[in-house]
């Protein structure tokens, strides 16, 4: 496990920073510059979307309502993925800061953070930490001297499914109903948490507007590709020498990633987790960056010890389990996928079938509710596209039993 | 919210299929049958769920689409257990529909060959069979969000979802009221009642059983729908023929004893009004409840059971029915009553829990021994080789013979009320009902709002009639009072109205009030066919009101059987000695706690 003791350097996030010093600066700016210089720094969604920060923050700054919220989605679920957790250990000015600023941009008297359920321990320290923001009259009211700006920060514990990560189905968990995501649209920027406009951003989106407020979005945008700027916090696992959390700049290559992390005899990379999509040798010189192999920070290492099928059984028993059950193609397409790899690991299957399980699976990219039932099949389409030979050849000894 | 693609759609003549989607409930958007591409969109979108707020290009048919809506129906097929010839939805199945119409015709993801889920019979009247569920939640909304009532909800996560009660108790220990709405509208097989037919053939197979049918109001302006026959359409005189052609010794009409109820229930009233503005008794409450609806009944006597005292004693037209077969019927003809089987057909399902309630033994015998829904006995016709439509027409059976139109009106909601206004008008003012009410149809009371409010001023006041002549001395003390009436119909309706008595508003100055547990009365009941919509329910509703324009008695006072049975049976008069005793009832406190 990562731990505190560790000294982290990156280009943004793991750059140096004074608690609040991004909140007096923004309260001395007006909101719409705000918004500007988040529009120009081009920030997207960090938890794997990638959907334009400012577009949500000037829908909802637009949105008329006597009441806005902005949450803090730190139900940090996907496997691999432990940034989040660093971020809330180690950095909680910058997330916190964050969500003054915000609230400030929009107009949000109450901020939420919606943390892991498996996060229970950070919840006290957690607390405390806001407890001291209060103190320092970084919250409450009249924040930092600014007359009529009140804003306060709540924890809620999740209770560890999956899908509360999706934006809806956070909110329906956060209002004490089923974690199951909503119909969109309408979206939460207009009807959100009790049916308020409200703002949903990961944690490390919201850990990264306070540097973009302090040194502006020029800045910013040098870093990374056109299309995605700035940096970008990775989970490393795997079989690699040194795993842990890494930022660099977005369009860094996977080959250099994994020299980075001096992983030996790499032959694949899953790359966003058990939703994203694994990559062979010769996909190594693929970019990380939304337009090319996107994640939310997720990247999991494979030796040439690894069973391949093996990891996508493990993927697929994920997601008949985290489906959340409600629409067909999620709830049932993935325990289908399953039975395909479970009839492949015996032997026991037809190509025919294969490529049935293969439409089903597009199907369930662009027919399922929301964004788990979209990915959920990224894996299971990718691993038998990019191992095909490895995982169609076992009966002849092409794949290890390990 | 804007229209939604699925109803632009069909605004233009574009089928989209649905599966969750019910014009009764609120959006689910689950299913996922209904996707269509949305230009500038990745994904496919639900064309129920989605409101179109800016121009939008659909299209509803592309091969993503098409091969989309098939892996749903391959993908709802593989968890199906069941045979849909061994199901009583074969041929009005959703599910099988759709297959049909997507030329499905093998297992694309294979077929579960074994049960998962233990049927759950232990409701006299709601039957759950989660094998053939297919996780729609239609029953969900319905039963939380239409009825307002909450006892089934979505259980588990992923592929271990489920529907489930509280506590995954069976139907019979939770607060279900046994409306049955849920089945209605039901795509496939997973819900449907508790069903006696085969008891009910073995007793007509028995020569030594004198087998009776009652037959309610809202039965046969339904049960053509079940051969095929748009809605809208009574087929009473048929349903009388076919009946005994199946079997039935007797064919009796409930409106016979809905017009006996309104006359014991109008008396109760009469009398707690006395009772209240003229010996000022406060043990009498008021206002008085209906207690014609056992669904609306067990839902008082779940939720609000403190207001029991208000619940009318009359006991429902079903079971004062069953009551008078047994004892007046069957001595005067001359049959011993452990040889009568009386059989109820019924709109409802929860006439099957009411006639198995352990008060319901006034004539010393089970009062009525099946309750019988319309689909259910549809499917006995057809079962004895009969197509209704093409029946002759006959009429009732005596002593009961043909009852008035207002018993026949108990079917729609509002029905109820408008039958007792027309009596108690009568009684009381002394003023003939159609002088007041154009062609005696008091329309403030019809229609479907889901609340309806009335306040009829007392003026004049006539002698008291010879029927009620024990009861009370004059009509005086109701000279100049405004009688104030209310309706509502469907469970969530029922609540708003008790919330504001609870806190004292308008509704708690009503002097009586009708209450439906189903949405539209009884012609929307839980044994009614399938579908249901609000169309349908308004083309039922019609057919009733046409069938009472028709009838040359419309008053229940005026039903020289009812007058008859006074003289003959019940000679103490409504809530008389006789008539308590079998024709009123008591209830249960039952709150909503579960055990």
């Amino acid at each position: 496990m990562e731990t505190k003791s560790k000294k982290r350097t990156g280009p943004v996030i793991f750059s140096g920073y004074e608690r609040g010093s991004a909140i007096t600066k923004a309260l001395s700016m007006n909101r719409e510059d705000i918004l500007l210089e988040i529009r120009e720094s081009k920030l997207r969604g960090r938890g794997g979307a990638g959907f334009p920060t400012s577009t949500k923050w000037m829908l909802t700054a637009a949105a008329l309502s006597d009441e806005k919220f902005i949450i803090c989605n730190a139900d940090e679920g996907e496997p691999g993925t432990f940034k989040d957790r660093v971020l809330l250990i180690e950095y909680p000015e910058l997330v916190f800061d964050g969500m003054v600023i915000a609230a400030y941009t929009i107009g949000a008297q109450q901020g939420i953070v919606y943390l892991r359920g498996e996060y229970e321990y950070l919840y006290k320290s957690l607390q405390d930490y806001l407890e001291q923001m209060r103190k320092d009259n970084l919250l409450g009211k009249d924040i930092l001297g600014k007359k009529g700006f009140a804003f306060d920060i709540s924890v809620f514990l999740g209770s560890g499914a999956y899908v509360c990560g999706e934006e809806t189905a956070l909110i329906e968990s956060l209002e004490g109903q089923r974690g199951e995501a909503r119909n969109r649209p309408p979206y939460p920027v207009n009807t959100g948490y009790m049916g308020k406009p409200t703002i949903v951003n990961n944690v490390e989106t919201l850990a990264t507007v306070p540097h973009i407020i302090m040194k502006g979005s020029e800045w910013y945008k040098k870093m990374g590709t056109g299309k995605s700027s700035g940096s970008k916090l990775f989970s490393v696992s795997g079989d690699c020498e040194k795993p842990g959390v890494y930022e660099l700049p977005w369009g860094t290559k996977i080959s250099e990633l994994l020299q980075l992390v001096e992983a030996a005899n790499t032959k694949a990379v899953q790359v966003g987790g058990a939703s994203g999509f694994c990559y062979n040798k010769s996909q190594f010189d693929r970019a990380l960056a939304y337009e090319d192999a996107a994640t939310g920070g997720s990247i999991m290492i494979f030796n040439e010890s690894r069973d391949m099928l093996k990891v996508l059984d493990n993927f697929m028993e994920f997601f008949v389990d985290e489906s959340c059950g409600q629409c067909t193609p999620c709830r049932i397409g993935n325990v289908k996928l399953l039975e395909g790899v479970k009839m492949i690991h015996k032997g026991e299957y037809t190509f025919a079938y294969i490529n049935k399980l293969k439409e089903l699976g597009k199907s369930m990219q662009v027919a399922s509710k929301c964004g788990l039932g979209h990915s959920s099949s990224n894996a299971f389409l990718s691993i038998l596209e990019n191992f095909n030979e490895e995982i169609f050849n076992r009966a002849n000894g092409g794949a290890n039993e390990n | 919210m804007g229209t939604t693609i699925l109803e632009a759609c069909k605004q233009n003549q574009v089928y989209v299929p649905t599966l969750c989607h019910h014009e009764d409930l609120c959006v689910a958007g689950v299913c996922r049958i209904c996707v269509v591409e949305v230009e500038g969109m990745r994904t496919l979108q639900a064309s129920c769920a989605f409101p179109i707020t800016a121009p939008i290009k659909i299209k509803t048919s592309t091969p993503m689409v098409r091969k989309a809506r098939k892996h749903i129906i391959d993908l709802l097929l593989s968890e199906h257990y069941g045979e849909c010839y061994s199901c009583f939805r074969n041929n009005n199945c959703e599910l099988q529909t759709l297959a049909k119409e997507y030329g499905v015709d093998h297992y694309n993801f294979g077929h579960v060959d074994s049960p998962r889920f233990e049927i759950d019979d232990s409701s006299y009247s709601v039957v759950r069979d989660m094998d053939k569920c297919i996780l729609c939640k239609r029953c969900v909304r319905t039963c939380i969000d239409l009825q307002e009532v909450g006892v089934l909800e979505a259980i588990g996560r992923g592929y271990k979802t489920h529907i489930g009660t509280f506590g995954e108790k069976p139907l019979a220990e939770v607060i279900c009221i046994n409306c049955g709405q849920c089945i209605n509208r039901c795509p496939t097989g997973a819900l449907r009642a508790n069903d006696p037919r085969d008891e009910i053939w073995e007793a007509i197979d028995n020569p030594n059983k004198h087998v009776v049918i009652q037959t309610a109001p809202s039965p046969r302006a339904a049960i053509g729908e079940e051969f095929g026959i748009e809605p809208g359409h009574s087929f009473t005189g048929e349903m009388n023929t076919a009946l005994r052609r199946i079997g039935f010794d007797k064919v009796f009409d409930t409106n016979f004893t809905a017009d006996l109820t309104i006359m014991e229930e109008g008396t109760e009233l009469l009398l707690r009004l006395y009772k209240a503005l003229v010996k000022k008794d406060s043990s009498v409450v008021i206002p008085q409840f209906t207690s014609c609806s056992p669904g609306w009944v067990k839902y008082l006597e779940h939720f609000y059971p403190e207001f029991i005292p208000n619940l009318s004693s009359a006991k429902s037209p079903q079971q004062m029915f069953g009551a008078l077969i047994k004892t007046y019927y069957a001595k005067k003809n001359n049959i011993d009553p452990a040889n009568v089987v009386s059989v109820a057909v019924m709109p409802c399902a929860a006439k099957k829990f009411e006639c198995n309630r352990p008060e319901m033994t006034s004539s010393g015998f089970k009062d009525v021994d099946y309750g019988l829904t319309a689909r259910e006995l549809a499917q006995m016709i057809k079962e004895a080789g009969i197509y209704l439509p093409e029946m002759p027409k006959s009429n009732f059976d005596d002593p009961f013979g043909d009852a008035s139109g207002a018993g026949l009106i108990f079917g729609a909601t509002g029905g109820v009320m408008e039958a007792a206004l027309r009596t108690v008008i009568e009684l009381v003012t002394g003023v003939k009902v159609e002088k007041v009410f154009e062609n005696m149809n008091i329309m403030p009371v019809r229609g479907f709002e889901g609340i309806r409010y009335a306040e009829l001023p007392i003026t004049n006041v006539g002698p008291v009639p010879k029927v009620l002549a024990h009861l009370v001395p004059n009509w005086d003390w109701l000279k100049g009072v405004t009688l104030k009436v209310a309706v509502a119909h469907g469970t969530a309706n029922a609540k708003k109205v008790m919330e504001d008595i609870k806190a004292g508003g308008k509704f708690s100055e009503c002097h009586f009030i009708e209450f439906m547990a189903c949405p539209g009365g009884c012609i929307g009941g839980g044994g009614q066919p399938i579908p249901t919509n609000a169309e349908i329910r308004k083309k039922r509703a019609q057919a009733i009101y046409a069938e009472d324009e028709s009838l040359g008695v419309r008053k229940s006072h005026e039903n020289t059987h009812v007058l008859k049975l006074y003289e003959e049976f019940l000679t103490d008069g409504p809530c008389g000695h006789t008539a308590h005793k079998l024709l009123h009832t008591h209830y249960t406190k039952r709150g909503k706690f579960i055990s």
